[in-house]
């Protein structure tokens, strides 16, 4: 039986595969059913900031509408004693998760303030969270602001948080950062314990009847695993902390490369909405297999076996490899 | 022991008491008393306890009637039982009054006494509902303050226990019931001091029990009955000393003491005023500061009115009384006098017999305060100057002018009682401001965080949209007792919290010289005094106003509150008044803050937080110009303009006011309108004489277009260019502003040059114009118009034919379009193809300009029907928001067309709509029946061939009716001949001037029974029911927004499943009443669902297939509503998805379809492609349950989705179910077997 421990963050874990963050923490009784898959740790679904804002602003604003205008209908609802806007609602879940399994559970958050990232770190700390997960989305559409300016915010970001919590901290990223080694490297010198590699978006689509922007997301394929796998395998060894490989992992293979390109963990999310938490059992079978099908005895042993200082031909993850797969698609070329 | 003082309204200090000391609360929703249910239910759900550490059962029933019989029921079964009500309300509790006093029950209603309903409902204070009571039984105790209103509450429920006589406590509708002040709160100590126990043992054994069975409620014969009544007379003469010896008895505890009769004033008064309410505040008040000018005056406050007790009251007057004033807050036509002044006559008649009064005072009795009338120190100071003539008038009226019958007493209008150190403040505000929220904020942290007392009240216009809101705040170091508003010249600060109203109002008229006035302009400090009206800056002169302005909606949007202000101007109200220190104050404002929203996010306390941090920073002082230099200014233009010298040298180049107030109507309006409306549309109605006002209730129709309120910030502008003229936008528009025309060519000549025209794409108007146009003065600026256009621009998708821009810079140039755009001709309407939506909005619209809330659901349903059937329409409108913005004085918008004829409108009562509808039906059905035998007797007159054509017309048809119209002219013209021929007999002549009277009846007439589902589900649902089943060809429009939207979401049996809604503030917890299924089930009913938003044309359909059925039909619309708590401009939006989710689907049922061998059900809905909650959690009435309580609302989201199921099941089945065959008619052969 090969060896599937691995540690993330810090936390010692059964073996490589985590949830990730998506709904499918939102029912306790499927986060147990992910647990008894042989999920190694849950990260919570996110805790976004202006999810609350926009929440409790929309309550008020229709609370407020149309009152103390005329005077037979000076209200229009009760207004009731509690409302679960704000986080509460998150932190209880989270408390209730944590009672309910004994993996690790992770919190995630995604802020908007400055001020919103630290309180409510603080808080999913103090609900139990054995780490957190900073999803840091930040847009830039305005011209004006330069790359150095938003990663002095991110990295100030981290910083805060740091000083205001104990728990580890991970760093989910997007990929499209200028100079994402350097920025990452920033972040875990200011605090950071591991990275998250990459964070996927929602992303706009046109309906070409209605002739509106509409929302999008695709369920990730394995596709979508090389751009992270290309990532970890570029910044293991290079910057001293843990990455976890998200976007992507479906398949055993996949697991086996996200290590190999040396991840700690894998997190999935598709594959378990796409096919139930059993999936999880049927990986772990798969990668056992795997391992001792090529006698590998730990996951310790295969981690970051083919990242780029371990590989024969360290070139074939920079521009090079870029080069040659032109070539390739080149003599496929009629003519 | 230190008791606590809270500043609260009087409805929820009696409501606090009430909950208190009850165990079951039966309540239905009437305006004013409404808040005190909706207290009592909230506490209820929050599981509040009583005095016995019980939760409360509050039960709202479906009308007051069903209230008062659940209290009953309570009641005999021994629970501790009370109600809230209010005028017509109350009166339909009478029935059952008379059983529960006639059974000797302890009980309490509380009254926040309202007007009835007589020439015109009104919603507003006086004691005409109580009155109508005092023969029921039942004790009458009145409070003339909030904190009588709460001491009072529990003398009475202490009472009741021990008198067994039933009590109605009252107190003045929205003066009392509606007013902050601060009051010493009982505490449950007090409470729990006053209630006997033994005495509540003795009520719960005295309650029907199989455990000891008896029946109570016989039916007596003549041999007993007589006996049997007068057997409860000992309780009636107990009653009066029970009720002072529980007043003593709360005076030891509490300290405060009543007397069934309170005098104050001179103790050798010559002149004395009786009365009861908050009008007695106001005497009092008055006899105070005239006893301190040396006059013998005083006051005599009625507390115990019923049983009157004649010992008690003689004995609390003075023996030096010459001459008693007895002021009655009623009306009772036709009486020798109202009811108190009644009472005390016969008091002293039967004092004096009784040797307890040695003479009786010359007595005369007045009528004061009615519908909440102001009653002021000056009418009081009138009514004592009338006592002292030698023959003071009897029967008058105090506070209009009654120049019809001259019962009015003049009075000094300027007579004013100031307490010294008292500050007055008036604001100025729109209800969509957050003026009103602000100030109740702020005047409870007067009355909490300072050592003041403090008072505010607050007075709106009838509008729902656009409504202006008035503030009166008064607070100082004594009790507030003044029972009447801030008065002109009184304010000493002045807030205008909306720059444009200084264009229509008399803004300044209560500043008092000297004070303070802040005014929110888009203005710097610097270059406001340019904009401000002429009479604006005259007053500011006049008066030496300190000035200040701030921009508070730029405040307000760079904080994030979008157009509420109230944040930002209770800042600068507290930052200017000085009443605490500033520091102080921002604390407390921050402090009330985060009370107040705490609990509805952070986010919400912090943006609140940041509006209070910035906006000292943008509070100026305004540099006033100098007096003399504005005046020379002023002076010198106007001597030129008369042709006189200029005598003066101007000091300083000072602006001119280049600005004045508008006219409030335009001069070509209608005379009544301008003499008598427009007043009233300014807040001046009260200096209308009693001669301007119709005697009978009768208002002209189409006076809305002339009360142009201009109250939208943006309106939308046509893209002529890519319109396609679809018509949607004219279809859903709920006030009737944009409209469409299509014309001739020619017509063009003399448009404006900004006048938009296009090449009508109608193929029965070939070669013609097309031009939609909208009304940009009264636009309310919802874009339900914009969001309902089907056109998107090709390069810029964003816009479509219809776009929201800015009005101001449009509003003239729109209104000349506007303008030019009405005298258009109006369409052929005979000559329509009516089928197709943008067909049908050619028609004019003969209703328009509603105030409704903008963006309404329901009125656009009404303006259909107006379009299709306006002209021959007769409306019978339940009481409820449609009965508001259809006939809420000054205006109407139900209006008529360039003939002359509209919809005759009438509004009857709440809970009788059906019953009054069907009664128009049958009378035009009579008038119809008889003009046809008058046409028969008089045919030689008219000449067969016309009665024939009269007799036989076909009026299915738009051309059939202006047929008929026609043929109906010609018979009127034969008639009028026929009346001037003195060869025919007396009986011919007779014949035929009936027929002349009843000519109208002969064309088609449509009968709409127009209401709310309040009314359609609840109350008058027993009268609806009645209705449809005598198969009467009326036409049912049921507006569904699914609560009791006027008088403020409370639920109604419309109300889903999983929804919040007051009286269920744990969310609905049982489905929606299938209203259409029952209607259904008679098999003989036209029925249709419908939703305007999700399918135009099956709506368009159901109207008219409803109106062409020949028996009762029934039109159940979705309209969205501001109690759903939704974006209203997305109401269309919400109703598409009604019906996608399943949760609203689309049907006819048509019985006309069985003898066409069809199956009469069409579902017109497809199945659901959505899940509902992708409806429902688009709506603040299902998520903050989702907010609230998770599990429930996912209980009862699950439960509300099998509901959905359920009913689109059994909907398919009937849908699918094949008509029965047609019984096949018997052969001869088997006939005869």
């Amino acid at each position: 039986m090969p060896d599937l421990t691995t540690t993330y963050l810090g936390l010692p874990l059964k073996n490589p595969l985590v949830v990730s963050a998506s709904p499918l923490s939102k029912k306790r009784d499927r986060v147990r059913q992910l647990e008894d898959a042989g999920a190694s740790a849950i990260v919570l679904y996110s805790l976004f900031e202006e999810q609350i804002t926009r929440e409790a602003d929309e309550l008020d604003c229709y609370l407020n509408l149309a009152t103390n205008s005329y005077a037979e209908a000076l209200s229009y609802f009760p207004d009731l004693e509690h409302y679960n806007v704000g986080p509460d609602g998150y932190l209880e879940h989270l408390r209730r998760v944590k009672e309910t399994v004994s993996i690790p559970v992770i919190g995630s958050l995604n802020g908007v303030s400055a001020g919103g990232w630290v309180e409510y770190a603080r808080k999913i700390e103090q609900a139990g969270a054995d780490a957190l997960e900073l999803n840091i989305y930040y847009l830039p559409t305005d011209p004006e602001m330069s790359s150095n300016t938003l990663e002095k915010i991110y990295v100030n970001l981290v910083r805060e948080v740091r000083t205001a919590v104990q728990i580890p901290l991970a760093l989910k990223l997007s990929p499209f950062i200028t100079a994402l080694p350097h920025l990452a490297s920033r972040c875990i010198e200011a605090g950071a314990n591991g990275l998250v590699l990459f964070n996927r978006f929602y992303q706009p689509d046109f309906d070409l009847e209605a002739f509106e922007v509409v929302p999008h997301l695709e369920l990730s394929t394995s596709h979508d695993l090389l751009l992270p796998l290309r990532w970890i395998a570029l910044l293991y060894g290079r910057i001293p902390t843990d990455f976890a490989l998200t976007s992507g992992v479906h398949r055993v293979q996949d697991v086996v490369k996200a290590v190999m390109a040396g991840a700690n963990v894998t997190m999935l999310a598709s594959e378990l909405l796409q096919h139930g938490p059993g999936r999880l059992r049927q990986l772990l079978e798969e990668l056992d297999q795997w391992m001792e099908q090529h006698e590998y005895l730990s996951v310790a042993q295969m981690r970051g076996c083919m990242s780029q200082n371990s590989v024969a031909e360290p070139a074939a993850f920079e521009r090079a490899n870029y080069m040659k797969a032109l070539n390739l698609f080149d003599s496929h070329l009629p003519g | 022991m230190k008791r606590t003082w809270m500043t609260m309204e009087g409805n929820e200090a009696v409501a606090r008491v009430a909950y208190a000391v009850s165990d079951v609360l039966a309540i239905y929703p009437i305006t004013p008393s409404t808040p005190m249910g909706e207290s009592a239910d909230a506490w209820s759900a929050s599981d509040q306890a009583n005095l016995w550490g019980t939760v409360p059962r509050v039960v709202e029933m479906q009308s007051e009637g069903g209230a008062a019989g659940a209290l009953h029921g309570a009641l005999q079964t021994g629970a501790l039982a009370t109600t809230f009500t209010a005028s017509q309300g109350l009166l339909l509790m009478i029935p059952n009054m008379y059983k529960i006093a006639g059974e000797l029950t302890p009980a309490v209603f509380h009254v926040a006494a309202r007007a009835l309903a007589t020439q015109g409902l009104s919603i507003f204070g006086d004691h005409s509902d109580v009155m109508a009571t005092r023969a029921t039984g039942f004790a009458q105790l009145a409070s003339r303050s909030v904190q009588e209103a709460q001491d009072l509450a529990l003398i009475a429920h202490a009472s009741t226990l021990q008198a067994r006589v039933p009590f109605l406590h009252f107190f003045d509708g929205f003066r009392t019931s509606h007013e902050i002040n601060k009051i010493e709160l009982l505490d449950q100590l007090d409470m729990r001091a006053m209630i006997d126990e033994t005495l509540v043992q003795a009520h719960r054994n005295r309650a029907l029990s199989p455990e000891h069975p008896f029946i109570r409620g016989t039916a007596q014969n003549p041999d007993v009955y007589f006996q049997a009544r007068e057997s409860v007379n000992p309780f009636y003469q107990a009653c009066p000393t029970i009720v002072q010896q529980t007043m003593d008895r709360f005076a030891g505890l509490v300290g405060r003491q009543y007397h069934l009769f309170d005098y104050a004033g001179d103790p050798q008064a010559e002149h004395v005023i009786i009365a009861m309410g908050s009008g007695a505040e106001t005497v009092e008040e008055t006899v105070q500061y005239l006893s301190a000018q040396g006059e013998k005056v005083g006051v005599l406050t009625v507390h115990l009115f019923r049983p009157f007790s004649v010992a008690h009251f003689l004995q609390a007057l003075p023996r030096t009384t010459r001459v008693i004033t007895v002021l009655d807050r009623t009306k009772e036509p036709g009486s020798t006098g109202e009811p108190l002044y009644q009472d005390v006559v016969v008091a002293f008649q039967e004092g004096i017999a009784s040797g307890l009064a040695g003479s009786s005072p010359r007595i005369i009795g007045g009528r004061y305060g009615l519908a909440s009338k102001e009653f002021t120190p000056a009418m009081v100071k009138g009514i004592f100057e009338e006592m002292k003539r030698a023959e003071p008038k009897n029967h008058f009226t105090i506070g209009i002018l009654d120049d019809v019958t001259y019962t009015s007493l003049d009075y000094d209008p300027t007579f004013t009682i100031t307490q010294p150190g008292t500050v007055q403040c008036v604001f100025w505000g729109l209800g969509s401001d957050g003026t009103v929220g602000a100030n109740k904020n702020s005047i409870k942290i007067i009355g909490e965080e300072t050592a003041n007392h403090a008072q505010g009240y607050f007075v709106y216009d009838s509008k729902k949209s656009g409504s202006v809101t008035i503030s009166h705040l008064r607070f100082g170091p004594q009790p507030i007792r003044e029972s009447y508003l801030i008065g002109e010249g009184q304010a000493d600060f002045v807030a205008c919290h909306q720059f444009a109203l200084l264009e229509h109002f008399d803004i300044l008229k209560y500043a008092h010289p000297g004070g303070t006035f802040l005014l929110d302009s888009i203005y710097p400090p610097e270059q406001v005094w340019e904009h401000l009206p002429g009479e604006v800056q005259q007053a500011i002169l006049d008066k030496h106003l300190q000035c200040h302005v701030i921009n508070a909606h730029k405040v307000a949007q760079e904080t994030n509150m979008g157009g509420r202000i109230n944040t930002v101007m209770q800042t600068c109200f507290f930052a200017l008044s000085g009443v605490l220190p500033k520091e102080q104050a921002i604390a407390q404002i921050k402090h009330s803050i985060e009370k107040t929203y705490k609990k509805r996010g952070d986010a919400v306390v912090q943006r609140n937080f940041q509006a209070v941090d910035a906006t000292l920073a943008h509070l100026f002082a305004v540099p006033v110009p100098a007096r003399e230099a504005v005046l020379s200014a002023t002076n010198g233009a106007r001597g030129e303009a008369s042709g006189t010298a200029l005598s003066q040298t101007r000091r300083q180049p000072i602006p001119l006011p280049v600005l004045t107030r508008r006219p409030t109507v335009s001069p070509e309006a209608p005379i009544f309108v301008r003499e008598v409306l427009a007043p009233m549309m300014v807040g001046d109605g009260d200096q209308l004489p009693v001669s301007a006002l119709p005697n009978d209730g009768t208002y002209p129709s189409g006076t809305a277009r002339w009360e142009k309120r201009n109250i939208a910030a943006e309106i939308p502008v046509w893209d002529a260019s890519i319109c396609i003229q679809c018509g949607k936008c004219v279809m859903v528009c709920p006030h009737a502003v944009i409209r469409e025309k299509v014309y001739e060519p020619a017509s063009l000549a003399g448009a404006p040059a900004s006048f938009q025209t296009v090449d009508a794409r109608f193929k029965e108007f070939p070669g013609q114009m097309y031009s939609l146009q909208v009304a940009p003065e009264d636009c309310t600026g919802c874009s339900l118009c914009v969001e309902v256009c089907p056109v998107k621009n090709k390069s810029q998708v964003g816009l479509k034919a219809l776009n929201m821009a800015p009005q101001p810079p449009l509003r003239e140039q729109e209104v000349a379009n506007w303008d030019f755009f009405q005298t258009l001709p109006e369409v052929d309407r005979t000559h329509l193809n009516l089928a197709a939506i943008k067909n049908t909005q050619l028609l004019t619209p003969l209703f328009e300009f509603s105030g409704a809330c903008s963006g309404c659901g329901e009125t656009p349903y009404i303006k259909l029907a107006t379009q299709l059937f306006g002209d021959r329409m007769l409306v019978a409108n339940a009481t409820g928001c449609s009965s508001i913005y259809g006939g809420n004085l000054p205006t109407t918008p139900w209006t008529f067309n360039r003939e002359g004829r509209g919809p005759a409108w009438s509004n009857s009562l709440f809970e009788d709509n059906a019953e009054f509808g069907l009664g128009m039906r049958v009378a035009l059905d009579k008038q119809q029946e008889y003009a046809a035998e008058l046409l028969v007797r008089c045919s030689s007159q008219v000449g067969e061939d016309l009665v024939r054509k009269l007799l036989q017309a076909d009026q299915s048809t738009e051309a059939g009716i202006h047929t008929q119209r026609e043929h109906v002219a010609a018979l009127r013209q034969q008639l009028q001949a026929g009346l001037r021929d003195e060869t025919l007999t007396p009986e011919a002549h007779t014949d035929m001037g009936s027929l002349l009277a009843l000519a109208d009846a002969l064309v088609r007439r449509s009968v709409w029974i127009i209401g709310g589902d309040g009314w359609a589900y609840d109350i008058g649902f027993g009268g609806l029911d009645h209705v449809l089943a005598t198969g009467a060809n009326v036409n049912v429009l049921v507006l569904d927004t699914e609560v009791y939207s006027n008088t403020g979401g409370q639920s109604s049996k419309s109300t889903p499943r999983g929804a919040v809604a007051k009286f269920a503030a744990k969310g609905k917890g049982t489905p929606k009443k299938d209203l259409g299924l029952l209607a259904m089930a008679y098999g003989n009913i036209y029925v249709a669902h419908v939703a305007l938003g999700a399918n135009d044309l099956q709506t368009l359909h159901a109207f008219q297939e409803a109106e062409a059925y020949d028996g009762p039909s029934l039109i159940i619309a979705y309209s969205h509503c501001i109690a759903h708590g939704i974006e209203m401009s997305k109401g269309l939006d919400q109703q598409k998805l009604a019906v996608q989710t399943g949760y609203w689907p689309l049907y006819r049922y048509n019985p006309d379809l069985v003898e066409e061998g069809k199956n009469p059900f069409v579902l017109d809905s497809k199945a659901p492609t959505l899940p509902l909650e992708a409806y429902a959690y688009n709506e603040t009435r299902y998520r903050m349950l989702l907010q609230s309580n998770e599990a429930r609302a996912e209980m009862l989201m699950h439960e509300a989705k099998q509901d959905v199921q359920d009913r689109l099941t059994h909907y398919q089945q009937l849908a699918a179910v094949a008509p029965e065959p047609v019984q096949p008619a018997l052969s001869k052969e088997q006939n005869h077997a």
